[in-house]
């Protein structure tokens, strides 16, 4: 053969060969098992595979110890990313047990693509919320105040949950904000706004909490009008349904959501 | 246009005094290593002495420590033994080069360039880049392009070294003509070069001048072993005894002077290995014994330990000679040139 | 050496392809694995673009906006990459100073710097409450564009013209000198025309990183359309919502990148057989 005959024969059957490396991991292959709950405490066990929404890090966390605790032989392990990027994963094929999601919009992408098993559930509610860098250099004392000239007021990309509810204010409130930049996610305009680069951000009312000292909020009542649910629902790509129906239990139970009402999360 | 230049550069064991005139070629010779590069880097200015001073038509080039004139101030152009011609320029634009950096206009520049490519026998190349240039011509493009210059002093280091023997023979002649007029040293390993071009020569060795004179002077009447060995002569030195010479060795030979030389004065004698017979042992002569052959075209070079001598390659087959065969040496009187030491 | 002699001598037949490579077989295979390692990828997301929609994807306000937007800001931050990386890397390549190990190791950080650290150095140094405390006004701005592309992609450069630099020597530059060129005369006539390939190498690569750049660019900038918010940012953005507008845009950014390459590697060739 000759040298480039060679070369092509041996690309071809390399070529194939990845493929098929590659092509082998998208199943998964159930292999946890799933023994039944039984009555007296909570008895579901096994690793249930969590995929929530980047704004319930925290929250969602510290669920998963308490369910841990209380469900003794359970393991939970979580997803946090965006909530398009999850449902993006899902449609893909990644096994999990249960999808949070930061809004109804995002949730019904989930549906439409056919990963959701049975029907969602709200679990939490959040609003809006002004947080300022502390000391509020700009002295800003109400909404209407983001949009006055000069004042680099920073928000989410109208594309993202956050972004859309700050839309919405917009249009209640009749203010029209002209932001310095629109962010693709929450976390960056919180760090904007710590780092004192920006004079005001609007976030979740649960990300000022989360933030503790290091941003002062102003008050914001017209944030009320305008609430963000987040539903959650059962995924069956995972291996543990049982334990992953247990965990939407317990979080839309009242343990669950003492822990949500302590981190500035509404009623669902 | 006269040069001076005394310098050292311990780093390098270079210790020199050298003057020339304006309008003379100093010919630098000296075994590899001797320090000649390292003198022609002072002058240029790419090479930082010790202490010293240089003066070139009573501009100070550099006088340590308190005055050093950079290479580009300095009118003084170096020419090494690779053209080293600037490939991304055509041979008109090497050669067009320095007049364009000092701000000549473009049009005289051109002119200068033309005139230069044609004075060295290379406007045929002159469109052509470095790359597509055999040596000869690129050597020819680079002298043209350091004339071109208009240097006050022009070094150059061994610029026919990489060439053939007939290339070089050629440009030469070249030389020869541009250097006519011009204040500039040369250095090389080729007496025929010092002969052509060079009114005066200097012997450097170990990073000393051992000798310096007129070129004929110095390469006839070599005072120096490597002189002589540079010269091709054989030089022994001794005392003047009523014959000829007393070598310090004890070997007597008759000889002729130039000039009255008492008895028991120091002298040197100098005997052209063509001159010398060389016959078998045992017959009238000096005893020796071969060193060496060195053969050459149809002669061979035939190193004893006492004279040198020059035989056609079948004298020496017949003879049966290699090194350590005993021979006896043969040499007339007037063959010997007997000069005070 | 008489040019007569090699005449009778056997002549070798005018082959115009070598009997062999001179690379292994095993080489061979490697390298094909490699290629398509890289090329698979881009194929497969070739293959998933909507073509019936790819024109209405790509030419909506906010992606012309981010297209043209990348476009200016790559290619200031390629010129102030040249006009800065020129000097640093004549510097550190001939100029022998104490410590210049060390400031080459410096120089070279941002290569190996996660981009939103380099973000989060730059917002510390012109932030409003960084070092300079906000005295220039950059951020949310243009200009802060460009800073943070010139900060990532100004190692490229200088990296690959230092290393030319060294290579090519300094004969040349002697010559010049003795024939009466001036040291700026020198750099300019001399010096730079003798390593063009490896400036416009150097370039290109300082553009396509500058294209890419995307965390040292989000932190330090900010994201607002036609201002800050550059093709790496609109292509994540989109990725919320319109997860098709994301790939055809993706596309869009890797045919401008092999675009400049081909260009500017065609371009480099003539110059390469100049200097050779």
């Amino acid at each position: 053969m000759t040298v480039s005959g060679r070369l092509t024969a041996a690309a071809a059957s390399l070529a194939v060969l990845l493929l098929a490396v590659t092509g082998c991991s998208a199943s998964g292959s159930p292999s946890g098992t799933a023994t039944p709950t039984s009555a007296a405490t909570g008895g579901a066990t096994g690793t249930i595979t969590v995929f929530a929404a980047a704004s319930l890090t925290s929250t969602f966390t510290e669920l998963g110890k308490q369910f841990e605790k209380a469900n003794p032989g359970s393991s939970v392990t979580f997803s946090f990313a965006g909530s398009s990027d999850l449902v993006s994963q899902l449609s893909a094929g990644a096994p999990a047990d249960v999808f949070a999601s930061a809004d109804e919009a995002t949730m019904q992408k989930a549906v439409a693509a056919g990963v959701t098993a049975g029907d969602p559930v709200d679990v939490a509610t959040n609003v809006l919320a002004i947080a300022v860098p502390t000391g509020n250099p700009a002295h800003i004392e109400s909404f209407a105040d983001l949009a006055k000239p000069g004042v680099a007021t920073v928000v989410c990309a109208p594309q993202v949950p956050c972004g859309a509810a700050t839309a919405k204010v917009e249009a209640s409130t009749g203010t029209t904000l002209t932001p310095v930049s629109q962010e693709s996610s929450v976390t960056d305009v919180l760090g904007k706004v710590i780092s004192g680069e920006a004079d005001a951000g609007i976030v979740y009312a649960t990300d000022v909490r989360g933030a503790g000292d290091k941003v002062d909020s102003v008050p914001f009542p017209e944030a009320k009008d305008v609430v963000n649910t987040y539903p959650i629902v059962a995924v069956g790509q995972g291996a543990n349904a049982a334990g992953g129906k247990a965990f939407i239990a317990f979080v839309t139970g009242p343990t669950g959501q003492k822990v949500l009402r302590a981190a500035g999360f509404g009623a669902p | 246009m006269s040069l001076r230049l005394t310098a050292s550069l311990a780093g390098r064991g270079v210790s020199v005094d050298l003057a020339l005139a304006s309008g003379e070629t100093l010919a630098l010779l000296g075994p590899n290593g001797a320090g000649k590069s390292t003198v022609l880097g002072m002058l240029a200015g790419l090479v930082r002495p010790d202490e010293g001073a240089a003066a070139l038509d009573g501009t100070t080039l550099f006088d340590l420590p308190s005055t050093w004139l950079a290479p580009h101030r300095r009118g003084v152009a170096l020419l090494a033994q690779e053209a080293l011609l600037f490939p991304h320029l055509t041979a008109h634009g090497n050669v067009a080069f320095a007049a364009r950096a000092t701000g000549l206009a473009r049009a005289a520049a051109r002119e200068r360039a033309d005139d230069w490519l044609s004075r060295t026998g290379a406007e045929a190349v002159a469109e052509r880049r470095p790359a597509e240039l055999s040596g000869g011509q690129a050597q020819r493009v680079a002298i043209a392009r350091a004339l071109a210059a208009e240097p006050r002093l022009t070094l150059l280091d061994e610029p026919l070294a990489s060439l053939d023997v007939g290339v070089a023979a050629e440009l030469r002649l070249t030389l020869a003509e541009v250097l006519a007029d011009r204040t500039a040293v040369l250095v090389t390993h080729d007496v025929l070069d010092a002969y052509l071009l060079a009114d005066r020569v200097a012997v450097l060795q170990e990073g000393t001048v051992v000798e310096q004179g007129p070129t004929r002077e110095v390469l006839a009447r070599p005072r120096h072993p490597f002189t002589a060995e540079i010269a091709g002569l054989s030089l022994l030195t001794g005392r003047r005894t009523a014959l000829g010479i007393r070598t310090d060795d004890g070997l007597e030979l008759a000889g002729t002077e130039s000039e009255p030389i008492g008895a028991g004065m120091p002298v040197t004698a100098v005997i052209r290995p063509s001159s010398v017979g060389l016959h078998p042992a045992g017959s009238d002569g000096i005893p020796a014994r071969v060193t060496a052959l060195e053969p050459r075209d149809d002669l061979v070079r035939v190193r004893t330990d006492r004279l040198t001598a020059l035989l056609p390659a079948a004298v020496v087959a017949e003879l049966r000679l290699a090194p350590g065969s005993p021979v006896s040496l043969r040499v007339a009187p007037e063959d010997v040139a007997i000069a005070p030491d | 050496m008489t040019t007569s002699a090699r005449s009778s001598a056997s002549r070798r037949p005018a082959t115009s392809r070598p009997a062999t490579t001179g690379v292994p077989a095993w080489l061979l295979v490697i390298a094909a694995v490699g290629a398509l390692f890289v090329l698979l990828p881009v194929a497969a997301m070739v293959l998933q673009v909507d073509w019936a929609q790819f024109p209405a994807l790509i030419s909506s306000p906010s992606s012309v906006d981010a297209l043209l937007l990348s476009l200016r800001t790559s290619l200031t931050a390629t010129a102030a990459c040249l006009v800065l990386g020129i000097p640093m890397a004549m510097v550190l390549a001939r100029v022998p100073f104490r410590g210049r190990g060390l400031v080459r190791a410096i120089v070279l950080l941002p290569l190996v710097l996660p981009p939103v650290v380099g973000g989060l150095a730059l917002l510390a140094l012109y932030g409003r409450r960084g070092l300079l405390d906000g005295a220039l006004p950059v951020a949310f701005s243009t200009p802060a564009v460009v800073i943070a592309q010139t900060f990532v992609a100004l190692p490229f450069l200088v990296l690959s013209l230092e290393g030319a630099l060294r290579t090519a020597g300094d004969r040349y530059e002697a010559v010049a000198a003795t024939l009466g060129a001036g040291p700026s005369t020198v750099l300019f006539r001399v010096t730079l025309p003798l390593v063009v390939p490896a400036i416009v190498s150097g370039a290109v690569l300082s553009f396509a990183r500058a294209l890419g750049e995307f965390g040292a660019t989000l932190t330090f900038a900010g994201s607002l359309q036609g201002v800050t918010r550059t093709l790496p940012l609109e292509i994540y953005l989109q990725r919320e919502t319109d997860p098709d507008a994301a790939v055809a845009l993706s596309l869009v950014l890797i045919a401008v990148a092999i675009a400049v390459v081909a260009v500017a590697h065609g371009a480099g060739e003539p110059l390469r057989r100049r200097t050779a």
